[in-house]
C-alpha cells in the first residue's frame, strides 16, 4: 500500500465522524406520481405539505394519488373534510382503501377542521393526515390564523405523520415544507358534442417550492386526472 | 401458611387479591392460603401488613391472623383484635387464652364443659383425650384439637363466578361531570386493579348513574382492544357523559366491566404505521365531540347505482396487518382519476337551456356561461321500491374553466358537485 492515499483516507473517515451528528435526511412518502416524486423528492413526513390552486385544477385528484398510495402501503389515513364535499366514489375508484381512512365531515367549518386536524395529528400513528379546505371560501381561509398553521407544523414535527392540505390559496406561508401550487392547463373532451361528447381529463401542470431550497421551480410532467 | 380475615365487607374480593384459594371459613371470616407469600412479601408480618394495606385502601376494618393451619388463624382472628401470627409449634400456648365460646361447640356440649367449669382453649387442650373421648364423643376430641392449634384440614375453596362490578352510594348528588370523574376514577382504579391481579383486560365497560329524579342514565362503552389503560376510559367516559349528560344530579353510581384475556400480540417489526387502538377511539371520541357523533368513520359504498349513495362505519384503522407490496400494487390503478367533490345538499341551479342543452349556469356562488358539455347521461334506479329515482346529468365546463356535474331530476336543475 502507497503512502500518499493513507492521508486521504484519514481525512474521508474523520470527515465521517465529524458528519454522524448532522440531522438525518428527511423521510418522504410517495404522492403515486412519479413526475412529482421525482421533481420535489416526495412528500415530507413531519412536516405540511400544501396543495393549492384553483377550482377543477386537479387538487383533489392529487390528494386521492397521495391517499390511494398510502393506504395501499398499509398505513392508517385521516382526512378532514371542511366543507363535507368528499366523494367516497372518486376515492375508491382513484384506488383509496376506504377501511383505512378516517373521515371527519365537518359541518362547513374550518376552525373544526382545524381542530381535528390537530387532533389527529397530536393522537398519532397516522401515516397521512390530509385537511381538505378546497371549497372553503377564501375569506374564512384567510381568518385562519397563523398562529394555528405554526400550533399545525408544531404538533407534526418530529412525527412519522404527513400533514398534506388542500386550499384555493396558499395559507400556511412558511409553516409549509412543501407547497404544490395546481395550474389548470387544459382540459380533455372527446366525441361530438351533442352526439357522443365525453369529458376524458383534467391535465394539470404543478408548481412546487421547498422550503429548504426557498425557490419555485415548475415541475413539468404535468399529470392528468382522467375521468374515464 | 394460612391467614385469616374477620370483619365486614367484601372480605372475599380482598382475600382474592392474595390468593386463589380462599375459603368462606364463617360468617365475616375468610381464610385463605398464603403459602408462597413469603416469597412476594417476605416475613409473616410483612404479609399481614400487605394484606392491612389493602383493606384500608378499601375501606374495611378487619382483623387479620396467621397460623400453619387455617383453623388457628380462624380461632386468632376471631379472638384478638388487630394482627396476630400465631408461632408454629406454639399455638396451644398462644390461643390458650380464647373462650371456648370460639369452637362454635354444640348447646349440649357447650353446657356440658361450663359444669365441667371449662372457658379457654387451655382448659382444654389439658383434658386427657382418652377420657374426652370416652365421655364427649368424636366432636369432644374435634374441639380439643382445635384448642391446641393442632387440626389440619384443607381449604374449601370458594368457586365465585368472575364479576366485576363496583358501585357506590353517594352521601349527596353530584351534579358537576368535574366531580363525578373523581368517583368514576375511583371505581376504575378499582376495577382495573381487580382484572390485573387475575391477569385479565377489559373490552366493555358499563356505566349505570341513579339519579336524583329517580331515573336510570346507562351507557356502555366498547373498546376495539381488550386493554387496563384507565386513564383512557376515564377520558372515554368523560366525553360520553360530555355528549350526554346526565338529565338530573347523580346519587348512586354502579360500574361494571367485561372480562376478557389481553390482548397478547406482537407488532411486526416492518409493520406499517397504525394508532394504537385505545388512542385511536380516544381521538375518535374527541373529534366526534367536535365534528358530531355521526360524521366521523369510515365511508361504506353501498351496493346501489344511485349516485353517491355511502353509510359511515365505525372506523377501527382498517383491520389487522398492513398490505404487501403485491397488494399494493393490485390496490392501486395506474392512471390518476379526476376526483368529483360532492355538494351536500345539492346545490339548486337555474339553468337556461340553448338548443336541449346547458347554456347559462347559476347557482350559489356558482355562475357562468357553458363552453362546453357532454351529455346527457340519463339514470334512473329503484323503481321497483317507493325511493326510485330519476335523472339527466351533464357534465359542463364555465367560462372561467371550472367543470361541474349538472343534472335534473323532477325537482330541477341541481349542481351535484365540482370536478377538481
Amino acid at each position: 500500500m502507497s503512502a500518499a492515499p493513507l492521508p486521504k483516507r484519514l481525512e474521508s473517515l474523520l470527515e465521517e465522524s465529524r458528519n454522524w451528528q448532522a440531522p438525518p435526511p428527511v423521510e418522504t412518502i410517495s404522492s403515486g406520481i412519479p413526475e412529482i416524486d421525482i421533481a420535489t423528492g416526495g412528500l415530507p413526513r413531519g412536516g405540511l405539505t400544501e396543495i393549492f390552486g384553483p377550482l377543477s385544477s386537479g387538487r383533489m385528484s392529487l390528494l386521492l394519488s397521495i391517499l390511494a398510495e398510502a393506504t395501499a402501503r398499509g398505513e392508517v389515513c385521516a382526512l378532514v373534510d371542511a366543507e363535507d364535499v368528499f366523494d367516497p366514489c372518486s376515492a375508491a375508484a382513484a384506488g383509496v382503501r376506504l377501511d383505512r381512512l378516517l373521515w371527519v365531515r365537518c359541518q362547513h367549518s374550518a376552525e373544526q377542521a382545524l381542530k381535528a386536524a390537530d387532533l389527529l395529528v397530536q393522537g398519532g400513528g397516522f401515516g397521512l393526515v390530509a385537511m381538505d379546505l378546497g371549497e372553503t371560501s377564501l375569506r374564512a381561509a384567510w381568518r385562519i390564523s397563523l398562529a394555528s398553521w405554526f400550533r399545525l407544523r408544531r404538533a407534526v414535527e418530529h412525527t412519522p405523520t404527513a400533514l398534506v392540505t388542500v386550499a384555493r390559496q396558499s395559507n400556511a406561508g412558511t409553516c409549509a415544507s412543501l407547497q404544490l401550487e395546481c395550474m389548470r392547463q387544459r382540459t380533455d373532451w372527446s366525441g361530438v358534442r351533442g352526439v357522443s361528447r365525453l369529458l376524458r381529463g383534467v391535465e394539470t401542470r404543478v408548481a412546487s417550492m421547498q422550503k429548504a431550497a426557498q425557490k419555485s421551480k415548475i415541475c413539468l410532467p404535468v399529470f392528468t386526472a382522467a375521468a374515464i | 401458611m394460612f391467614a385469616c380475615l374477620y370483619g365486614s365487607g367484601d372480605l372475599t374480593a380482598l382475600a382474592s387479591e392474595f390468593s386463589p384459594v380462599v375459603e368462606r371459613s364463617a360468617p365475616g371470616a375468610v381464610t385463605l392460603d398464603a403459602s408462597g407469600l413469603d416469597r412476594l412479601f417476605g416475613f409473616p408480618q410483612s404479609i399481614a401488613a400487605a394484606i392491612a394495606r389493602r383493606a384500608a385502601e378499601y375501606g374495611l376494618d378487619i382483623r387479620i391472623a396467621l397460623a400453619a393451619n387455617p383453623d388457628a388463624a380462624i380461632a386468632a382472628a376471631r379472638g384478638l383484635a388487630g394482627i396476630s401470627i400465631v408461632p408454629q409449634g406454639d399455638e396451644a400456648k398462644f390461643l390458650g387464652m380464647l373462650p371456648v365460646a370460639l369452637l362454635d361447640p354444640s348447646p349440649e356440649l357447650r353446657e356440658t364443659l361450663d359444669r365441667w367449669g371449662i372457658r379457654c382453649f387451655r382448659d382444654l387442650a389439658l383434658l386427657p383425650p382418652l377420657g374426652i373421648a370416652e365421655r364427649l364423643g368424636a366432636e369432644g376430641l374435634r374441639l380439643r384439637e382445635l384448642a391446641l392449634g393442632q387440626a389440619v384440614r384443607k381449604l374449601l375453596p370458594v368457586e365465585e363466578p368472575l364479576r366485576f362490578e363496583s358501585e357506590l352510594e353517594l352521601e349527596y348528588p353530584v351534579e358537576l361531570l368535574e366531580s363525578l370523574a373523581f368517583l368514576l376514577a375511583r371505581l376504575l382504579n378499582g376495577l382495573a386493579t381487580r382484572l390485573a391481579t387475575r391477569a385479565l383486560a377489559t373490552n366493555e365497560l358499563h356505566l349505570r348513574l341513579k339519579l336524583e329524579n329517580r331515573e336510570t342514565h346507562e351507557s356502555g362503552l366498547r373498546f376495539p382492544v381488550p386493554s387496563l389503560d384507565t386513564k383512557a376510559f376515564l377520558k372515554l367516559l368523560q366525553l360520553d357523559l360530555e355528549a350526554h349528560p346526565p338529565a338530573a344530579a347523580v346519587v348512586h353510581v354502579w360500574m361494571g366491566v367485561n372480562p376478557v384475556k389481553p390482548q397478547a400480540a406482537q407488532s411486526g417489526l416492518f409493520a406499517p404505521l397504525a394508532p394504537e387502538p385505545v388512542a385511536l377511539k380516544l381521538t375518535i371520541e374527541r373529534v366526534k365531540a367536535i365534528a358530531g357523533e355521526d360524521r366521523v368513520g369510515s365511508p361504506e359504498l353501498l351496493d346501489t347505482h344511485r349516485p353517491g349513495a355511502f353509510r359511515m362505519t365505525e372506523f377501527t384503522g382498517g383491520g389487522k396487518g398492513g398490505a404487501c407490496p403485491t397488494q399494493a400494487c393490485l390496490t392501486k390503478t395506474s392512471s390518476i382519476r379526476l376526483a368529483l367533490r360532492r355538494f351536500r345538499p345539492p346545490l339548486q341551479a337555474q339553468v337556461s337551456l340553448a338548443s336541449d342543452h346547458p347554456g347559462f349556469v347559476a347557482a350559489k356562488d356558482i355562475r357562468g356561461k357553458v363552453l362546453d358539455y357532454a351529455g346527457p347521461w340519463r339514470m334512473s334506479g329503484d323503481w321497483w321500491t317507493t325511493y326510485s329515482w330519476w335523472r339527466e346529468e351533464w357534465d359542463v365546463a364555465l367560462a372561467g374553466g371550472e367543470l361541474y356535474r349538472l343534472y335534473r331530476e323532477p325537482g330541477g336543475w341541481f349542481v351535484e358537485g365540482g370536478y377538481d
